[in-house]
């Protein structure tokens, strides 16, 4: 194990990871000052929230990979990989259909950096994380359910 | 008439009710039946699990209710008593019959007498291990926990009792309630010989691996690979907060890698040795390929014969070898041509009376117990009725946890774990602290009493219900449902989460969603809990008692799984 690099990544924070993704070039940086879909943000369904960013009408892909865990180990920050095997993918949106306001964010993909993401979200109960994919201005969309339970009274 | 047709007699006025014949007179020819049996092949895998600290031989009551739901109803593990005999052909009134069910359990105890021990389990493996050289032994986990010893020693008893034995390699669930630095340290210098594996326990930031994923072995130069499977859900099922850096799961991609990796490096025979549960077992052998067979525990399930699973790339054999040392499984593979040509299972009991206890072993268990044994040995009360704890809703045992909390925390309603370790207690015996920590040694034993709404109430029973009854066995976390004292309800194992729970009463009125009652339970998940070890309100109900008369189990009125063979 690196423990160097444990250190160093934990003394820079919570928004490390994503912090490193931006400095290596992988992330536009736009994806900060992009501008802010108010109503995509206060949505409270994921149709309406898709709807609000021009998502309506994506088609079921089986080449959008999500690892998730099957039952969350702590529903406030639950490890999702994302993994786009769209030609041309330009960005990855993720939705937590049961979550309050579902829409989580976007990640815009420049142009030749693997589309591939990683986010901890907040699961609030059991829900699919609905991912929306945008290639050649076409939308396509996975979904994976994550089981949050109270716990205890294994085995 | 020959010795078997004597005994076949002999079982059939068992089962038709009569007496059965002073067993002295025939345990040496039961114990040829058992335990003489030819070798085969050239590969032998010996396998014992959730033995959950049991150094001495005890009565173990397998469960009356073990319900299937959706793919698994009525197919192995869920059937229970004639249903399960049925299926495997087993002759009621035997002393297999009594190994694996309920069936007039306490008359068939007092003949038969008490099962493992690690002494007894010592013999039995010594002469396995003579007639098939080069065999492995392979522990699939929960040993370190289950007892006060146990607990006490934080597993070190175990340890040097599972070194003694010879057990190869291992794997874990209970043992990480110690806390990763109490495992890590017992891992890199206590362990001896003891190899043990985990595929599925990865750092929580990097995933990087926390154990060897997999030992490999050479058997009759057949090389074999044993990948470790830990319970999946630890983080979740126990505290998290005794292992916050590390993360688990099933993570059949790795999985699959690593089967992949054991086959390029030259393994013959790839086992999985598991604490998923066999339910979860028999959906990753439906799509993980490559693995010869799934040596399961975790769900306590004594099954007589493997499931065969077809997958992708072949077949994968699965299997669930009980609890408490009561068996003791023997996969011999006929391995030819680099592959599994063919195999022979057979899931032993440990009958203490038929098995002599090995010097050696017997030795170093008394000297384990031996500055305990007053205090373990402690006679509590006696108990009028049969004490246990398995079944999906709730055990005697259990239902006296619940009685203990009601009236010593004053509790309206109890929750009670649905844990499945814990041994029997004979009608007439005495009940010893040792019994009572059986059912209760855990390193988070706080009994707590809390306001819940009725609502909340709902909530939790609907969220353990559907750990227990999902579909989909990747979602079940392979406890039993919670025992309630207090409450009554209705309980529909084949609905959906949110739907299965329903007409709940508290002393005949219905629950109020909104109302706030008073609920006392153990075994917090939580970090910080407060409250008195639960051994510590049942010693004192007990105690006060001197006799225990017989439970009157509550259990939910069960509806829409009438006929199912999980339902005695």
């Amino acid at each position: 194990m690196d423990r160097s690099r444990r250190i160093v990544l934990k003394g820079a924070g919570a928004t490390g990871a994503l912090a490193a993704a931006l400095a290596a070039g992988l992330l536009r940086p736009g994806v900060a000052a992009a501008a802010w879909n108010k109503a995509a943000f206060d949505a409270k369904t994921t149709a309406d929230a898709m709807k609000a960013l021009g998502y309506a009408g994506a088609v079921e892909s089986k080449d959008i990979q999500i690892r998730a865990p099957e039952i969350a180990e702590n529903g406030a920050v639950v490890p999702i990989d994302i993994t786009s095997n769209i030609p041309g993918t330009t960005s990855i949106s993720v939705f937590i259909e049961k979550n309050p306001f579902p829409y989580t964010g976007t990640f815009d993909v420049s142009q030749g950096a693997l589309p591939f993401v990683h986010l901890r979200a907040k699961i609030g109960e059991s829900s699919p994380v609905r991912v929306v994919v945008t290639a050649g201005g076409k939308h396509f969309t996975a979904a994976k359910e994550v089981k949050v339970t109270i716990g205890g009274c294994g085995g | 008439m020959n010795r078997r047709e004597f005994l076949e007699v002999l079982a059939a006025g068992a089962a038709a009710g009569l007496a059965l014949d002073a067993p002295e007179a025939h345990a040496q020819g039961d114990a040829d039946a058992l335990y003489r049996f030819p070798k085969f092949g050239n590969v032998a895998l010996l396998h014992f699990t959730d033995c959950h600290a049991q150094l001495l031989p005890v009565y173990f009551r397998e469960p009356s209710v073990n319900i299937g739901v959706g793919a698994a109803a009525g197919r192995p593990p869920h059937l229970v008593g004639e249903h399960l005999l049925k299926a495997f052909g087993i002759k009621p009134g035997t002393r297999e019959a009594h190994a694996f069910t309920f069936l007039a359990f306490e008359r068939a105890a007092r003949t038969y007498g008490k099962v493992g021990g690690f002494a007894h389990l010592a013999t039995l493996v010594k002469r396995l291990r003579a007639d098939r050289p080069g065999a492995l032994l392979l522990d699939g986990g929960d040993t370190w926990q289950g007892s006060g010893l146990a607990l006490w020693t934080k597993g070190a008893d175990m340890i040097a009792a599972c070194r003694l034995l010879g057990v190869d390699v291992m794997t874990g669930h209970w043992e990480f309630t110690y806390g990763e630095k109490r495992v890590k340290a017992a891992v890199e210098s206590e362990l001896g010989q003891i190899e043990f594996v985990a595929q599925n326990v990865k750092t929580a930031d990097f995933g990087d691996p926390v154990f060897k994923p997999a030992a490999t072995r050479t058997v009759n130069g057949v090389p074999v690979a044993i990948i470790g499977q830990a319970f999946p859900y630890t983080p979740i099922a126990n505290p998290r907060h005794f292992i916050p850096d590390w993360t688990m799961g099933i993570q059949e991609e790795a999985l699959q890698k690593h089967v992949e990796a054991a086959r390029a490096g030259g393994a013959q025979v790839v086992v999985l040795l598991s604490h998923n549960g066999m339910d979860v077992d028999l959906k990753l052998a439906s799509r993980v390929r490559g693995i010869d067979a799934i040596l399961g525990g975790h769900t306590h399930d004594g099954v007589p014969q493997p499931t065969i699973v077809k997958n992708a790339g072949g077949q994968t054999l699965v299997t669930n070898a009980g609890s408490n040392t009561k068996f003791l499984g023997v996969l011999d593979l006929d391995v030819q041509g680099g592959k599994v040509a063919d195999f022979r299972y057979r899931l032993l009991p440990v009958f203490a009376n038929l098995l002599p206890a090995d010097p050696e072993m017997d030795a170093l268990v008394k000297r384990l117990r031996a500055p305990h044994e007053a205090k373990l040995g402690e006679k509590l009360a006696t108990t009028e009725g049969l004490l246990y704890r398995r079944g999906n809703f709730n055990g005697t045992f259990d239902q006296l946890i619940l009685d203990a909390m009601l009236e010593v925390k004053g509790a309206e309603i109890a929750f009670s774990p649905g844990f499945r370790w814990g041994t029997t207690i004979l009608p007439g015996g005495a009940i010893t602290l040792e019994h009572v920590l059986d059912q209760t040694a855990i390193t988070y034993p706080q009994c707590t009493l809390s306001d819940l709404t009725g609502e909340r109430i709902k909530e939790v029973l609907e969220d353990v219900c559907d750990n227990l009854f999902n579909p989909d066995p990747y979602l079940q976390q392979g406890g039993d449902m919670v025992r309630v004292g207090g409450l009554t309800f209705a309980c529909a194992p084949a609905a959906k989460i949110g739907s299965r729970i329903s007409d709940l009463r508290l002393r005949g009125k219905p629950l109020d969603p909104g109302r706030t009652y008073k609920v006392a339970g153990w075994a917090p998940v939580a970090e910080g809990a407060q409250g008195e070890p639960i051994w510590e309100v049942v010693v004192r109900y007990l105690k006060d008692r001197k006799t225990i008369a017989p439970r009157k189990l509550n259990l939910p009125r069960l509806e829409g799984v009438a006929g199912n063979p999980g339902l005695a």
